[in-house]
């Protein structure tokens, strides 16, 4: 066993190449007012990992783990409060950003809320192509307007048309071309299907899979289910209260997870199978998350976890390599 | 109340309603029927839009202007719900059919402690006295899983975390026993480690008591889960309806099939490419004639697009509306 702590190097997919890395990150917020005055929300504690070129790293866990705030951290949306952060190599921790914002984009969550009102489809994607001055003429910006909105299955003539006059799985088109504009070769995916009805959520996964190959994007693909994140990911991280508790390939997870938050987190999903939902036995969790202002000491997840013991209440688990590229920090590991 | 088990308790027949907007009129639902018995757990599934929340509403009186029911009929035990006035109405809901939300809020009040709200349900439905009520309520915030039921009784619904709103508002629709429980979507927001929770509750609750429930939801895994019977709507109407084995072994309505294969699921053992359905859900205002299903469908027929299939059973439980069961029909009527 390889102590990890400093950065998990797994045997990834891609060409191997480490396109993003984080060295020991943390993320806090300052609490403002009421009982909690001068402490912090501690949303990402101690992240090491690395995304290699042309992976899908996938993260789950659940609300308030803190993903969200490491996706935004990552690309710099949100300056951690520790740690480091590399783009190739780079240090990026404290860098000017523009230049990888070109490199670095983000697709959110709620696509009506991302996209403003005010702005018609071909000015939202456009001003992403001006920010950065990337297209010459007049018509060049049109031919690639219309271009980015061919790609995610929209036609130039909606490029006049206002967010509003579009569905929802429309939108979250009209926020993948704009992230497209700048021919990013990262994009963090914050929970991009989640809001779309289930008929049209699957159109959005194929898509994001096939721009994937033909652009030769790397993803940091964050949501709740996980199922979809396994379906889309090559790697999976399992989040627990701001730490990273599991990491290893997609299916592996499935085959062999080897935290009892991992196990708890996939027994809980139900099978879309009767058969199988009448034989399934459930791990059920007991109580909530407790609150990432005042953590449990030693391993978070012990006031939730039934295999708990003594040593769990004080001593923080590492997080260690117990297979090839799987890592967990647990102490019956 | 378990002698009535698997006698009928809800009856729908033929229901419309619309909603009459500046646009047109909608029609959300556009003729659904079906029975409920004591005890069973039926399932709706369906996209977005399709009338799932609006057809649990009507059986509540709880639509809204500009909804209307335009047709059809509610019969619940033997009574005719849509000739209820407000009183009745009122006495209705939270005594023999309770709802349950997405958002708990939408059902507790903020301004009262759970303890009154409790103890305010059993005294106006069952006329139970007081310290009674707070006995059974303290039973029943046990019996949902909340510790220190005391302490709980005494807060205010905004200190308490979604997962135990959730619960509160679970207790607070079966405290007073009801025949029917309506549950739109209650775990939807929720993580999946207490929905798992919540589902195992539910399920327990439902074995004591009897309850029937109608479980409004989008997730297949769910239904699996829970339900004994599902139906999936589209447009507005039920395109499909059987047991849990039939719609997920035998699904038979192009939709269904579509809905069953487009999501990846849990106990996937490699991958798969998805297989999503095509083209965009109907626009409700300006519904396609015909099967409105026909513009996403890949074995859409020129009849598709004039007549809505009519039903064909293909169990005793098991119905299904498309042109693709009723081949004679179709023949005849291409020819
Ligand atoms: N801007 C902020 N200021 C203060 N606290 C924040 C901020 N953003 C997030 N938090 C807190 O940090 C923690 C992690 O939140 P985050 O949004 O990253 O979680 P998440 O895993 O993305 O959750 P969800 O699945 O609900 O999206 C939470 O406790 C949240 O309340
Ligand atoms: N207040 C309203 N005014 C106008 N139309 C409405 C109103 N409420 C609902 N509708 C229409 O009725 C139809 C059915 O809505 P309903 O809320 O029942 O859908 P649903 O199946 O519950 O969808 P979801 O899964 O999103 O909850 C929709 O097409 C909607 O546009
Ligand atoms: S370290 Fe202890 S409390 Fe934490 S997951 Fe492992 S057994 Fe459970
Ligand atoms: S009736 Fe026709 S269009 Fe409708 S689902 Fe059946 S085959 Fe498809
Ligand atoms: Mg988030
Ligand atoms: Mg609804």
């Amino acid at each position: 066993m390889n102590e990890a702590n400093a950065s998990p190097t797994t045997t990834a997919p891609g060409d191997g190449n480490v396109l993003v890395e984080i060295q020991n990150l943390k993320k806090y917020f300052p609490v403002k007012g009421g009982k909690g005055e001068g402490r912090y929300v501690r949303a990402v504690e101690d992240v090491s990992f690395q995304i290699h070129e042309g992976e899908t790293l996938g993260l789950v866990g659940e609300s308030g783990c803190g993903k969200t705030t490491l996706g935004r951290t990552i690309i710099r949306l949100y300056d951690p409060t520790e740690g480091r952060i590399f783009y190739r190599g780079q240090d990026i921790t404290t860098a000017k950003m523009l230049p990888y914002r070109r490199k670095m984009q983000i697709i959110f969550q709620d696509p009506a809320a991302s996209l403003d009102p005010r702005m018609t489809v071909g000015e939202i994607v456009g001003e992403a192509l001006d920010i950065h001055g990337l297209t010459d003429t007049k018509q060049d910006r049109k031919d690639r307007i219309a271009e980015l909105l061919s790609q995610v299955g929209l036609n130039s003539e909606q490029a006049n048309r206002y967010p509003h006059e579009f569905s929802g799985g429309q939108q979250q088109r009209i926020g993948i071309a704009r992230a497209l504009a700048v021919q990013p070769e990262f994009i963090v995916c914050d929970e991009p299907i989640s809001a779309l009805d289930v008929s049209i959520q699957s159109q959005i996964v194929n898509m994001l899979e096939d721009m994937q190959a033909e652009l030769k994007l790397t993803y940091l693909f964050i949501a709740h289910d996980i199922s979809v994140v396994r379906h889309i990911s090559n790697r999976i991280g399992v989040m627990y209260l701001g730490k990273l508790v599991e990491l290893t390939e997609s299916y592996e997870l499935n085959r062999n997870p080897l935290h009892p938050y991992t196990q708890t987190l996939l027994s809980a999903v139900p099978i879309p199978d009767p058969q199988k939902s009448r034989e399934k036995h459930r791990m059920i969790l007991e109580g909530d998350i407790p609150s990432p202002i005042n953590p449990p000491t030693g391993c978070r997840f012990h006031t939730r976890c039934p295999y708990a013991m003594e040593r769990c209440k004080t001593e923080d688990p590492p997080f260690l390599e117990h297979a090839p590229g799987h890592f967990a920090a647990c102490h019956l590991l | 109340m378990s002698e009535k088990n698997g006698d009928l308790l809800l009856q729908v027949e033929d229901l419309k309603v619309s909603f009459f907007t500046p646009a047109g009129e909608v029609k959300a639902v556009g003729g659904i029927s079906y029975q409920l018995h004591h005890g069973e757990v039926m399932g709706i599934v369906g996209e977005s839009g399709s009338g799932k929340s609006v057809e649990a509403y009507s059986i509540m009186g709880l639509l809204q202007s500009p909804g209307r029911v335009v047709g059809g009929s509610i019969t619940l035990s033997g009574e005719d719900v849509l000739a209820y006035d407000k009183h009745q109405m009122r006495e209705l809901r939270g005594g023999k059919v309770s709802m349950i939300f997405q958002n708990p809020m939408t059902s507790l009040n903020p301004v009262y402690t759970v303890g009154n709200q409790i103890v305010e349900a059993l005294t106006t439905h069952k006329k139970v006295p007081r310290e009674e009520a707070r006995r059974r309520g303290l039973e029943m915030l046990e019996l949902v899983g909340i510790n220190n039921p005391e302490k709980r009784m005494k807060q205010y619904p905004h200190e308490l975390s979604g997962g135990m709103r959730q619960r509160i508002m679970i207790a607070l629709a079966l405290i007073c026993e009801p025949d029917l429980l309506i549950a739109d979507e209650p775990t939807t927001a929720l993580d999946v480690t207490i929905q798992a929770q919540i589902l195992e509750l539910m399920k327990d609750i439902q074995k004591k008591t009897h309850m029937a429930i109608i479980f409004i939801t989008h997730n297949l895994g769910v239904v699996a889960d829970i339900c004994d019977r599902v139906s999936v709507m589209y447009a507005g109407r039920i395109v499909e309806t059987g047991t849990v084995d039939e719609i997920f072994y035998t699904p038979t309505h192009p939709y269904t099939l579509g809905l069953l294969r487009s999501m990846p699921r849990v106990d996937a053992e490699s991958y798969e490419r998805l297989i999503p359905i095509q083209g965009t859900p109907v626009d409700m205002l300006n519904p396609p004639e015909g099967c409105p299903f026909a513009p996403r469908c890949e074995h859409a027929m020129k009849i598709c697009l004039n007549q809505y299939p009519p039903a064909t059973q293909l169990g005793e439980g098991h119905m299904v509306n498309c042109w693709l069961m009723q081949k004679d029909q179709v023949l005849e009527k291409e020819a």
